[in-house]
């Protein structure tokens, strides 16, 4: 069963083939034998997840059950769960068990789906490799001496073994594009807006966007027609109608103008995942697609502006955490400042205690126009880019990453190496613009991601455009060695 | 760009966060390594261009001043590290 789509499961389950109640055991046990592994799941609810597969089978057996209904999922860590310890991979939310849903894991509640459990990721989503989770790093079920990609790598990793058939992310600077990308599953961030942020623990809230991770295009497609709403409760989302993106997965894309970035073939891309992204074009153009060279000309801007834009809005973000009213406290504090300054750097992991500083150093008197102001100036630049290319072409694209996974520990003390890891996915955040991968390939049996770019609530079209794709290639559906 | 040690137990008091003595020649290093990296951003010419604040220049919504939410001051209270009398406790600030 655990070899199924989302979109074979949901077949099986409204035509009774089996009920949630079996199938839900079934990768609860998967979860229960190999996520040792993985590490991809910081918490499982076992017994929850059962009571809600109970649920759903009932509201099957009654008809007219919602998709999703009865599908197990895994949420990642960031998205809070009502009663269920939400922790954003971070000793400082250890103990935190929020007292309300975020709107997704609301959305999913209420469309029956069965949530088996919370996803490991980077620490408060900051890094590419998972390696700043508090509970460890997660590994590469295509290769145990790598790195799944970060944020979302629990997510990835537990998609990629078949610990689940899908979950859901969070993508600030490449946190889904990319681990989908180095665990060869497919995962899409949506326009910035489109998902609701309620309830998703802030990280850089100009440029977090949740979104869908699952093996296809279609699944995908199925778990954002749950994800995306309109939600008051975020300011910045924005109201417009969510479209069925299962609806269009099967147009044909003759004549698609396919927009190829040569900033996105510079000198650190490695030829081999060169070649597989080559490769792929090459497929769109045997599709009666068209290929258009384009220049993005500040690329090389985006992970300067990133790292300042991201920093400082974290800086701001995760001053909530001051060991007052949930959350790490640190032990007997002298006095309120001692509880501050202790309770913080003991909370708070490197990674997360260097970007607020940074981001601190950035907003500081003095330097708010040099560091802040000029970064969202640049990110107007960059935004102009793609406004300027989508003048010529219906989506844009190339790598996701410059190369397969990278082991653990390769990219030394040198923040600013693993920082460029997000050289092709910063700058779709920094426009607000949906961003996707797709598996394209393999390297030293390493999977390789293809990026897909769309114009602002293009998700459709590229859920469409990346569909149409997986019929014609199976790199998908290809399994890593060990996961039968 | 490299950061002084001054600079940088400004930006621990300002943030709030401790840092040990023995750490401190690590997060210089660190911090001045992204400031190289972000000080690239100098060089480009911005004049007269808008900084961004929101990809689709959205606005804040407003909305009526009217009370939306329930009460909920025992589940946030009984998530925190101390409380008492509905109050969340903190070490003593005035003597």
């Amino acid at each position: 069963m655990h070899n199924l789509t989302i979109a074979e499961l949901v077949k099986g389950l409204q035509g009774k083939e089996f009920s949630s109640v079996e199938l839900t055991q079934h990768f609860l046990a998967r979860i229960a034998k190999l996520d040792a592994n993985y590490n991809a799941v910081i918490t499982v609810t076992a017994d929850q997840a059962l009571k809600a597969a109970a649920a759903a089978d009932k509201r099957l057996a009654a008809g007219n059950a919602p998709a999703l209904c009865g599908v197990p999922i895994l949420h990642k860590d960031i998205f809070c769960t009502n009663g269920v310890r939400t922790s954003c991979g971070s000793k400082m939310l250890d103990n935190f068990i929020p007292p309300y849903n975020a709107t997704v894991v609301e959305n999913f509640e209420q469309a029956g789906a069965v949530v088996m459990g919370k996803t490991n990721m980077d620490e408060f989503a900051m890094g590419s490799s998972n390696e700043t989770s508090f509970y460890g790093p997660v590994k590469n079920p295509w290769a145990s001496d790598s790195v799944p990609g970060g944020s979302s790598g629990g997510s990835a990793a537990a998609v990629a073994a078949r610990l689940a058939p899908g979950a859901t992310a969070t993508d600030t600077g490449g946190s889904i594009r990319q681990p989908a990308a180095l665990c060869g599953i497919t995962g899409l961030k949506p326009t910035y807006g489109r998902v609701s942020r309620w309830g998703m623990i802030a990280f850089a809230s100009s440029l977090d966007q949740g979104g869908p991770m699952a093996r296809t295009a279609e699944d995908c497609a199925i778990l954002l027609n749950c994800m995306a709403s309109y939600d008051d409760k975020d300011s910045t989302c924005i109201d417009r109608e969510v479209p069925d993106y299962g609806a269009t997965l099967g147009d044909s894309i003759k004549g698609l103008k396919i927009g190829v970035p040569r900033e996105y073939f510079s000198a650190g891309l490695d030829p081999d995942t060169e070649k597989a992204v080559r490769a792929a074009l090459a497929e769109y153009q045997a599709q009666g697609a068209e290929l258009i060279e384009i220049s993005l000309p500040n690329t090389g801007l985006s992970v300067p502006a990133y790292y300042v834009i991201a920093p400082a809005e974290a800086s701001t973000n995760l001053t909530r955490f001051d060991g007052v009213r949930y959350g790490y406290r640190c032990e007997d504090p002298k006095d309120l400042n001692d509880l501050y300054t202790r309770t913080r750097a003991e909370g708070f992991g490197d990674e997360v205690k260097h970007r607020i500083l940074i981001g601190t150093y950035c907003l500081s008197a003095g330097y708010y126009d040099a560091y802040y102001g000029k970064a969202q100036q640049v990110r107007q630049l960059i935004q102009q880019d793609f406004e300027k290319a989508f003048e010529q072409v219906d989506v844009i694209m190339g790598p996701t990453t410059p190369s397969p996974a990278f082991k653990f520990g390769s990219k030394g003390d040198d923040p600013v190496a693993m920082y460029l890891e997000d050289i092709y996915t910063v700058a779709t955040n920094l426009a607000g613009l949906p961003g996707m991968s797709v598996p394209c390939g393999l390297v030293d049996n390493k999977p390789v991601g293809l990026q897909i770019i769309g114009n602002y609530f293009d998700e459709a079209r590229m859920l469409n455009i990346a569909h149409q794709y997986q019929q014609a290639t199976q790199w998908h559906s290809l399994t890593p060695e060990g996961v039968a | 760009m490299s950061i002084e040690r001054q600079e940088i137990e400004k930006l621990a008091t300002l943030s709030r966060i401790a840092i040990g003595e023995d750490t401190i020649t690590e997060v210089s290093q660190r911090l001045s390594s992204v400031l190289e990296l972000v000080d690239q951003l100098q060089a480009v010419n911005t004049d007269g261009v808008e900084a961004m604040s929101h990809p689709m220049k959205a606005t804040q919504r407003l909305r009526e001043d009217e009370v939306s939410e329930i009460n909920q001051r025992e589940a946030f209270q009984a998530i925190a590290p101390d409380t008492e009398e509905g109050l969340f406790l903190v070490p003593k600030v005035i003597e």
